[in-house]
């Protein structure tokens, strides 16, 4: 049985539509991503799986409890981390951990093993009050309050938002351990790099899932041939390479250019002779394999 | 259980390591009493006073030269007939007038006994009540003193006179205002916004999901506010009866229990207001506007119910802090028991069923 299974779920706001027939499965013991830009949804799909709002339309189970109906058994199961601070900032580091664990009615020592590694960096600092930490070990101690209850299923809301990349990284590796002991984790993320590590993706965009797979497929089914510029302005290189109407898409990866066509008979001769006519220096053209990121713009150009 | 102390325990931890919180739990009240309690025993200096003496003879006059010389009253009019008191009270001149009876002396030595009558603007009843009291305290002295040195038996009386509000509404009234006002300010306005914090802060969500049933989170968070709201209200007393020498004559116990279930009706009302309020700020404006205004006017703490427009007199009816007002001058005051103040407290308990029932209807288990 799935873990979680979402079956065309539909969410408004007013007259603004969240989330719009949203369907899919998440198996035990998978980490399932969430990609999208803010304001796609991640956040509302997020809380009607944690019992905290209720779908207009369509179905839910989670550990095949329905969130709505059968919320209190359901509340026991679910470990969820929002994507606001959402720890006291007036209690220090231990005394939140405490305060979790009490109204999960266990305790710290009885589940510590499942918070070792992520709490141990924090540790030292366990007489901190919380809202002196560093973002990052915000982020661990709020993960840590989630899991001291031993939860099934783990529900992570942007958890690395605003944390730097090596707290990131080291966030990640942490819930690939998690997910070695079998809790079913599911995390949302603005970041395209951090989808790469899930075994499943969803790609989300204004309340629609657009793509779900696993992200090497989705690499794979990567429909046209992907291009990168570089030249010494950058932002006029957009600019000119925006006016092409040969060219499909355009945007900015790093310091250089992705770039797709209409069609496949786009070659490097053509490129750099466009570029030259208008006066680019030190340009460099080439083929590149595409990333999650280039699927997601090219998804979101449709 | 374990899980509902552990929760109380968070919530001290709040308010203990919140220098504001703090400020207002305890700072608030001991300021406000001390601050009311001081206005109440302000002392008379130089009172603008007038007199009216009809028979001017040398016992008249040593009783105003002995008024006079006091720090107390300044002569600021010398009245010649009867017309022209009325007058001077209306301009606001003065706050007393004093009037001796003609053959003041003659009477005083023949019949034994002449009269002094005091007449006070009483429209501010706490000053008017001082005056009086000093007045007929220096008049007495002075009668013992003649009587003394005579041997004889004559006496003067002093006989004061309320004007503009004869009955002195307002004297005895902070004590109890002052606690209704606090209690009401402390536990309505701190739950309020202790329960709406964890809204705002996102701690709310959390909290949601987990499976602490709703009721014990609203105990948890009220339970520390009860505790403490009891020791104001303690406090209040104490002050009132070691500082100021307010009177308790009833049952300290009935009194202390009034006052719990006054503290109750507070929390429920704040946990009403924390259901309807999305932010801090807009339980913080309910608080101030829909309790602390009407609590000071409406409720008689400041102003006599009696003396109202029928409309605001009906308003006051859904005050709780008059009938808290009434229950504590009843049993402190005038010492009666439960059997004279029961009805006051089926109101007090009416409104504490209604609060929780409000809240608990309008307290969400979900985020909308």
């Amino acid at each position: 049985m799935a873990a979680v299974t979402v079956d065309h779920i539909s969410k408004h706001y007013g007259s603004t539509a969240a989330l719009r027939q949203a369907s899919f499965e998440v198996d035990p013991g998978e980490l399932f991503g969430l990609i999208g830009p803010d304001g796609a949804g991640k956040t509302t799909l997020f809380r009607i799986l944690t019992t905290l709002l209720i779908p207009d339309q369509g179905q839910v189970r989670v550990r095949g409890y329905d969130p709505v109906g059968e919320y209190r058994k359901l509340r026991r199961l679910i470990g969820y981390m929002p994507g606001d601070f959402s720890l006291y900032g007036d209690l220090t580091v231990e005394e939140n951990l405490d305060f979790f664990a009490t109204i999960f009615d266990t305790t710290i020592e009885a589940n510590y093993h499942l918070i070792r590694d992520i709490y141990q960096q924090i540790e030292p600092f366990k007489r901190r009050l919380a809202k002196n930490l560093s973002g990052g070990m915000q982020q661990k101690l709020a993960l840590s309050c989630a899991l001291i209850h031993k939860p099934e299923v783990l529900i992570l809301d942007e958890p690395t938002t605003g944390v730097d990349a090596v707290s990131r990284k080291e966030f990640w590796d942490m819930l690939l351990k998690l997910k070695q002991q079998g809790i079913t984790i599911l995390v949302s993320t603005p970041y395209m790099d951090e989808a790469g590590l899930c075994d499943r993706v969803a790609l989300i965009q204004q309340g629609q899932l657009m793509k779900m797979d696993a992200p090497a497929r989705i690499i794979e089914a990567f429909p046209k041939k992907l291009w990168i510029a570089k030249a010494d302005h950058p932002y006029r290189l957009l600019l000119d390479l925006r006016e092409w109407s040969d060219l499909a898409a355009v945007y900015p990866f790093g310091d250089s250019m992705h770039l797709t066509a209409h069609s496949d008979d786009l070659d490097e001769t053509r490129l750099k002779q466009f570029l030259r006519e208008r006066n680019h220096t030190s340009v460099e053209v080439a083929r590149a394999n595409p990333t999650i990121e280039d699927c997601f713009m090219d998804l979101m150009n449709q | 259980m374990k899980r509902f102390f552990g929760f109380v325990r968070k919530e001290f931890i709040h308010i203990f390591r919140d220098k504001r919180t703090l400020l207002i739990l305890f700072g608030m009240p001991i300021a406000q009493i001390l601050i009311f309690g001081y206005v109440v025993t302000n002392e008379i200096k130089e009172a603008r006073i007038a007199i009216y003496d009809k028979s001017k003879d040398a016992v008249t006059h040593e009783i105003t030269d002995k008024l006079l010389s006091s720090d107390y009253f300044r002569l600021a009019k010398t009245i010649e007939d009867e017309q022209q008191i009325e007058a001077t009270f209306e301009k606001g001149d003065v706050k007393e007038v004093i009037v001796f009876e003609s053959d003041f002396d003659e009477k005083l030595h023949h019949e034994q006994s002449a009269q002094v009558q005091i007449l006070l603007d009483a429209t501010d009843a706490n000053m008017a009540n001082l005056l009086q009291s000093y007045t007929s305290g220096i008049i007495n002295d002075y009668s013992r003193h003649i009587k003394v040195s005579s041997g004889n038996m004559p006496a003067i009386k002093p006989k004061p006179r309320m004007l503009f509000n004869n009955e002195l509404k307002g004297v005895y009234m902070f004590v109890p205002g002052t606690m209704a006002l606090i209690l009401m300010l402390v536990t309505a306005m701190m739950t309020s916004i202790s329960i709406t914090r964890e809204k705002e802060m996102g701690t709310m969500e959390v909290l949601l999901v987990s499976p602490l049933k709703s009721v014990q989170i609203i105990a948890g968070k009220v339970m520390p506010y009860v505790a403490l709201a009891f020791l104001n209200g303690v406090a209040i007393l104490a002050l009132g009866y070691l500082v100021f020498d307010m009177p308790v004559h009833g049952n300290v116990v009935l009194l202390l229990g009034e006052t719990l279930l006054y503290i109750i009706m507070a929390l429920s009302l704040g946990i009403f207001i924390s259901t309807v309020s999305p932010t801090q700020q807009v339980a913080m404006f309910i608080s101030m506007f829909a309790l602390m205004l009407p609590t000071m006017l409406l409720s008689g703490f400041i102003f006599p119910i009696e003396n109202m427009p029928w409309p605001l007199q009906w308003l006051s009816t859904i005050i709780p802090a008059k009938y808290f007002i009434i229950l504590i001058k009843h049993i402190m005051i005038k010492g009666t028991g439960f059997v004279f103040v029961w009805k006051e407290t089926l109101v007090l308990l009416g409104m504490t069923a209604i609060f929780i029932g409000l809240s608990i209807k309008n307290f969400k288990i979900r985020l909308e």
